[in-house]
């Protein structure tokens, strides 16, 4: 036991703990202040104007009374981002391949996780589950959702891509986007014979709802409450210890190194005694765990699923991936974090600055013109290499 | 039964065909040099004994068992190490993680410690770049780090591929006195060299390639004195 404890490696357990703290704060103090700037100079402006007509508060005023509940929502769907793009990037990492389907991989989980309790909510033991009850079945869909999504991301590994590893590039990744659109129609086929639905609702139960409250502020004449929902609290902390689980992993332990050391060379590796297609199946496990897992934490937080809820939450967690330097672990938790802020920021804000022109409903335009402004001018990402020395 | 025989090996690179019927055997505790120009198939040669391609044709046996479709992570645990032409350092890994690479097959931290230090003697160099990343040593030091690294792995047969590539004179003599000694404690060797001379100097017995084919095989003595091979590969008129 003392051994065991001894070759612990402490260093790897704080250092993403570390960088996930610093990625927080650092991409929500840069977006707090500059939508606080912005908001004073529209202060002056017609859109304060209207504002103060509107709420009798001035746009500063609203912005920061806001500011709270933003970056919480932005963190929460951030590191949900991050879980996915860690998916995308431990694969590209060993076979410099985009696994267009894992967005797929991450709706099973979610599907897997939801019918569990929805399940259970038949038969009666949700609602009249004990609070401990309630987060035992909660992990055990979040459980459930990582396995069958880790099992189906080997699956399709090891059916789809490894009989084209040896073919020119373009082959799996059509392959790959072939698979995303199966697995699309295999989650509607099946929900339609099954539940005849294609919207599934994640069920009400234990205290996920709840909300803790920090205190009021006044805004205006009206008074807003301040506080973090249970929910949000789980995405994180499940997030976060998944995200150190992986770290430590790959980083910390004997695996890992077989890991790091397939994604620089496989012909060397498979030299030192490591069996290549077993790590790789290995990765794809393990991607498609957290994607699954994800899955279930997205359903959680948004409520509703249906056979498409994969799309975008993995073509942002891509470009989160892509943000953050396709293949670099800590990149692609840097950019889930700073994509999710940025897309509740510029959510939340964007309706009062334009008046009502353009709202919520734009604020995808953030994540995909970054990365379009990515691919363009910074292709290796925010941690990357040059990706031209890999190839 | 030798500890490695190749019988009539024919390997291809898609339409190229790159050996044509090669037969080699190793004994238990020989040193055995493969020499040939550029292009001849001494790398493919070792390439398709360490199950990196398969022959299209032919057998590999080591121990007598065929292992010639057998994957090279199989190979290895089987005891066959392989440092390959081009080193095949891992950039990103540290030298120290990449000695550890080469010792994956071995579970018990301390032997892996004990073989580490065994590298270290023999090039104190790594030694002081122990926390650096692979891809940041010379060029000298790179290939000191592939030849540790196949030390880790402590194989039955070692096969080197022009280790002697790219080090400075006082170096090339370390690589073959490290040869020497490593075959001294019982660990058969086939060298691949350019310097066909240092290798027919440690060797005990040599095949000479050319175009995929064997052309010569004999002792290391004979061999220096064949005319053929002084002409080719030793610069002797
Ligand atoms: N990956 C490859 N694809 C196609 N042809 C190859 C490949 N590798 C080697 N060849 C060809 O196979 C032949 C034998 O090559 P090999 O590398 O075994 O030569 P070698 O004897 O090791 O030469 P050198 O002394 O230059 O290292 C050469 O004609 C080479 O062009
Ligand atoms: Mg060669």
């Amino acid at each position: 036991m003392k051994r065991f404890l001894k070759s612990i490696n402490i260093r790897e357990l704080l250092r993403p703990i570390g960088q996930m703290i610093l990625f927080s704060l650092g991409s929500t103090i840069v977006l707090s202040v500059i939508v606080l700037l912005l908001a004073l100079i529209l202060d002056r402006t017609v859109v304060g104007q209207t504002l103060i007509e509107r709420l009798n508060v001035s746009l500063f005023t609203y912005t920061l009374v806001n500011l709270p509940q933003v970056a919480i929502d932005g963190l929460t769907i951030g590191f949900v981002y991050a879980a996915i793009a860690l998916g995308y990037t431990m694969v590209y990492g060993v076979l410099e391949f985009i696994n267009f389907a894992h967005s797929e991989i991450f709706a099973v989980g979610a599907f897997v996780g939801v019918e569990i309790l929805i399940a259970l909510e038949k038969f009666g033991i949700l609602s009249n589950a004990s609070l401990v009850m309630a987060y035992i079945y909660l992990i055990l869909a979040i459980v459930a959702g990582m396995l069958a999504a880790g099992a189906l991301a080997v699956t399709v590994e090891r059916v789809a891509y490894r009989p084209l590893r040896h073919a020119s590039r373009l082959v799996p990744l059509i392959s790959a986007i072939g698979v995303s659109f199966l697995l699309q129609d295999v989650i509607r086929l099946t929900e339609s014979l099954t539940s005849g639905q294609f919207n599934r609702i994640m069920p009400t139960f234990g205290n996920f709802d709840h909300r803790i409250l920090f205190g009021k502020m006044a805004m205006g004449a009206t008074q807003i409450t301040l506080g973090v929902s249970i929910k949000s609290i789980i995405v994180i902390v499940s997030a976060v210890l998944m995200l150190v689980g992986l770290n430590y992993l790959v980083n910390a332990t004997r695996i890992g190194k077989a890991i790091r050391a397939v994604a620089q060379d496989h012909s060397t590796a498979s030299l030192m005694g490591i069996d290549v297609n077993r790590i790789i199946s290995l990765t794809f496990l393990v991607g498609g765990m957290l994607g699954g897992a994800a899955g279930v934490l997205y359903a959680l937080k948004f409520t509703r699923i249906d056979p498409f809820v994969g799309f975008f939450p993995g073509l942002k967690a891509f470009t989160a991936a892509v943000l953050g330097g396709i293949g670099n672990m800590t990149g692609a938790l840097l950019g889930g974090i700073v994509l999710g802020m940025l897309e509740t920021y510029a959510g939340s804000f964007m309706g009062v600055f334009t008046m009502g022109a353009a709202g919520t409903e734009y604020k995808d335009i953030f994540a995909f013109s970054i990365l379009i402004l990515v691919l363009i001018f910074r292709p290796q990402g925010l941690m990357g290499e040059n990706v031209a020395q890999k190839a | 039964m030798s500890l490695l025989s190749l019988h009539n090996i024919h390997s291809f690179y898609g339409h190229i065909h790159a050996l044509k019927g090669v037969s080699v055997d190793v004994e238990e505790g020989e040193i055995v040099t493969l020499i040939g120009s550029n292009g001849a198939g001494k790398s493919t040669t070792l390439r398709t004994i360490s199950g990196m391609i398969h022959p299209r044709q032919g057998q590999v046996l080591l121990d007598g068992r065929d292992i010639s479709r057998m994957k090279p992570h199989a190979i290895v645990l089987a005891g066959l190490g392989h440092v390959p032409e081009g080193r095949g350092i891992f950039p990103k890994l540290t030298v120290r993680e990449n000695l550890e690479m080469g010792a994956f097959t071995v579970n018990d931290p301390e032997e892996i410690d004990r073989r580490m230090k065994f590298g270290f003697d023999m090039f104190p160099r790594l030694k002081e770049r122990i926390g650096q990343y692979g891809g940041t040593l010379s060029g000298g030091e790179q290939q000191m780090l592939a030849i540790a690294r196949g030390l880790m792995m402590n194989p039955r047969l070692l096969m080197l591929d022009e280790p002697s590539m790219g080090l400075a004179p006082v170096l090339v003599e370390l690589i073959f006195d490290i040869i020497k000694a490593l075959n001294k404690k019982g660990t058969t060797i086939l060298l691949v060299e350019q310097n066909a001379l240092m290798a027919l100097s440690v060797a005990h017995r040599g095949y000479v390639l050319q175009n995929g084919e064997i052309v010569v095989s004999d002792t290391a003595e004979s061999l220096k004195r064949n005319g053929m091979v002084q002409k080719a590969y030793l610069g002797i008129d």
